[in-house]
């Protein structure tokens, strides 16, 4: 595996630099390299935020933020679009929290269907955590779209962080994020 | 050393620069720790609360109301023979300051860890190194560490040297808040920590405050001793920078890991080397290793030993360099050579008829981005330098507002 650069978008208390920092165990607890660390504003409730992680086979040195990620994962549908089309490649895979399928978002966003991925991840987390935060989920529906970590591993990952109950319903959003992603589309990419 | 690093079994977790450091302290079973909360910072403490609620620290945390209280309560622990901890930031290492001397002057072996932070005013939360800057002074062995696990090693050689009878002098260990404090990444901690509590054995048997053998600390020291007590810290000070070397290298002996005063890479044939510390040294390196791919001829190097300043090593490592670019991160005001490092570099080379240009820049103040283009800017720049002949004798204050350098 060469590097991958993970950019989350979200607001503040959705989670997004959980999701980055679960993503980063989980590759740590493969053996990979991985560094994963949040955009450091002043972090406020519904402000947006962005984090990111970094997977390797090999150390990372560079502590500079990532301005052209391989992913772009969006926590919130709400965001403005400007925020996480900036710096993308022609390459970048997207992996967005809507409702809407992938030919719209494509459509929105102006890129090829192929690098869209959409999941419901706000349906998810009211079903088995009965609130809205999403991020765990969206790590679900990253790696059932890019096998970076195994599954089981972001579930340490969730039970490290996490612990108890909420750690266990976390596990279940995980694991429907994932197949509903896995179900919704025909060709793997990574 | 008894223990072969063959038999280190370690384990492999995803730590903060905070919690890396958090979990030295409870692998070397530090005795007090005292501190006040401040962004960066504070996850360390609160890591370190967390080993004690659990049971697996068995230390007395003491909460006080200040930065300047946290470092006394400290110092009052270590005057009994204990080992101490704390660890902060920003303002509240400034508020530490006079305590800082008082410390050294005592000569306790404390360790502290500073996630290095802007200073007020205006308020910024952000990175920079112009707290830990402000401490040049006060007589603290300082080191500057730029990953996870080296924070977790630097504090454990911290206390070895900190406790060694012929320095008994403070150690501090900076590393960049935020862009370390707070990133995760993979940490190798030894399953056992007894390897580390044996490489790092506390002393208890220094000078210290104990009713059965009263003895008096930090009494007034009139003109016709005072001297001969701060001369006595400039000596230490100059041993350790002899006695960071050994440790570095029994710390390799035993642990694998392999620390020096500089690092380098890609020095050999450079004509423009790069120095920095910190975090942010990586991006230099990455951004380094691709030019050098590309085939120009430019080095990096990272201080990592601020104080006692290893003026040897540096004429060593950069000496064979035609020109060398200093990049700090915290402003001297009023100096024409405003970065710290720079300034100490010149006069490591002063006098040296052979000695490389060197070129002061400042970048990353308040955590302003600090990406490869950047580095690439800078050395591009440097070349152009080259090119005319003509060093700047002024810091470039580098991606601030309406300042160009052509």
């Amino acid at each position: 595996m060469t590097r991958y650069e993970i950019r989350w978008h979200g607001r503040g208390g959705q989670g997004a630099v959980t999701a980055s920092m679960i993503l980063a165990m989980a590759a740590v607890y493969e053996g990979k390299y991985a560094q994963a660390f949040p955009e450091f504003g002043a972090e406020r409730r519904g402000a947006p935020v962005r984090a990111y992680t970094r997977i390797d086979d090999e150390p990372i040195y560079t502590r500079a933020p990532i301005l052209h990620p391989d992913v772009v994962v969006v926590l919130d549908p709400s965001l403005p679009k400007e925020l996480y089309l900036e710096g993308v490649k022609d390459s970048t895979i997207f992996i967005i929290n809507t409702k809407k399928g992938r030919d719209d978002i494509a459509r929105e966003l102006g890129v090829g269907k192929e690098r869209v991925f959409t999941v419901d991840a706000t349906r998810i987390a009211l079903e088995t955590l009965k609130v809205p935060i999403v991020n765990t989920a969206m790590v679900g529906a990253l790696i059932g779209v890019l096998p970076l970590v195994k599954l089981e591993n972001v579930e340490r990952a969730v039970r490290e962080t996490f612990g108890g109950r909420i750690a266990e319903a976390n596990v279940v959003a995980i694991r429907k994020a994932y197949e509903e992603i896995r179900a919704g589309r025909v060709e793997v990419v990574g | 050393m008894a223990v072969q690093k063959a038999e280190i079994k370690w384990k492999r977790l995803p730590l903060s620069t905070n919690y890396a450091v958090a979990y030295a302290v409870k692998d070397l079973d530090v005795d007090v720790v005292s501190a006040y909360p401040i962004t960066p910072q504070t996850t360390v403490v609160e890591k370190i609360a967390e080993f004690i609620a659990d049971g697996e620290l068995d230390a007395e945390m003491i909460h006080v109301e200040s930065e300047h209280s946290a470092l006394s309560a400290a110092a009052g622990a270590s005057a009994t023979g204990v080992r101490a901890f704390t660890a902060t930031a920003s303002q509240g290492l400034e508020l530490m300051h006079e305590v800082l001397h008082i410390v050294s002057g005592l000569r306790l072996p404390i360790v502290m860890t500073v996630a290095t932070r802007a200073l007020s005013a205006p308020i910024s939360i952000w990175n920079d190194y112009s707290d830990l800057m402000n401490t040049r002074d006060t007589s603290w062995i300082t080191l500057i560490v730029s990953s996870a696990q080296e924070a977790y090693d630097a504090v454990v050689e911290a206390y070895k040297v900190a406790e060694d009878p012929e320095i008994l002098l403070p150690v501090m260990v900076g590393y960049d808040g935020y862009i370390m404090s707070h990133t995760y990444e993979p940490v190798l901690v030894p399953e056992d920590p007894t390897i580390v509590r044996e490489f790092a054995p506390k002393n208890y048997d220094r000078i210290k405050l104990d009713p059965d053998r009263p003895v008096t600390f930090g009494t007034i020291a009139d003109p016709n001793w005072y001297y001969e007590f701060k001369y006595q810290q400039v000596e230490a000070m100059m041993r350790a920078l002899k006695k960071i070397e050994e440790v570095n290298e029994e710390f390799y002996k035993v642990f694998g890991r392999r620390y020096k005063h500089i690092e380098t890479c890609c020095t050999d044939d450079a004509d423009v080397i790069l120095l920095t510390y910190g975090g942010i040294y990586g991006t230099f390196l990455e951004a380094v290793r691709k030019m050098n791919s590309n085939g120009e001829k430019v080095g990096v190097a990272r201080l990592r030993t601020w104080r006692p300043f290893p003026a040897e090593d540096i004429v060593k490592a950069l000496g064979s360099a035609r020109l060398v670019v200093v990049a700090d991160r915290a402003i001297s005001y009023g100096a024409r050579i405003a970065g710290p490092v720079a300034l100490e570099v010149m006069s490591s080379f002063y006098g040296d008829p052979d000695a490389p240009q060197v070129m002061s820049v400042i970048v990353g103040i308040g955590q302003r981005r600090v990406t490869e283009k950047t580095v690439a800017e800078i050395v591009d720049y440097a070349f152009r330098v080259l090119e005319r002949g003509r060093v700047p004798r002024e810091s470039l204050y580098w991606g601030v507002r309406g300042v160009r350098y052509e």
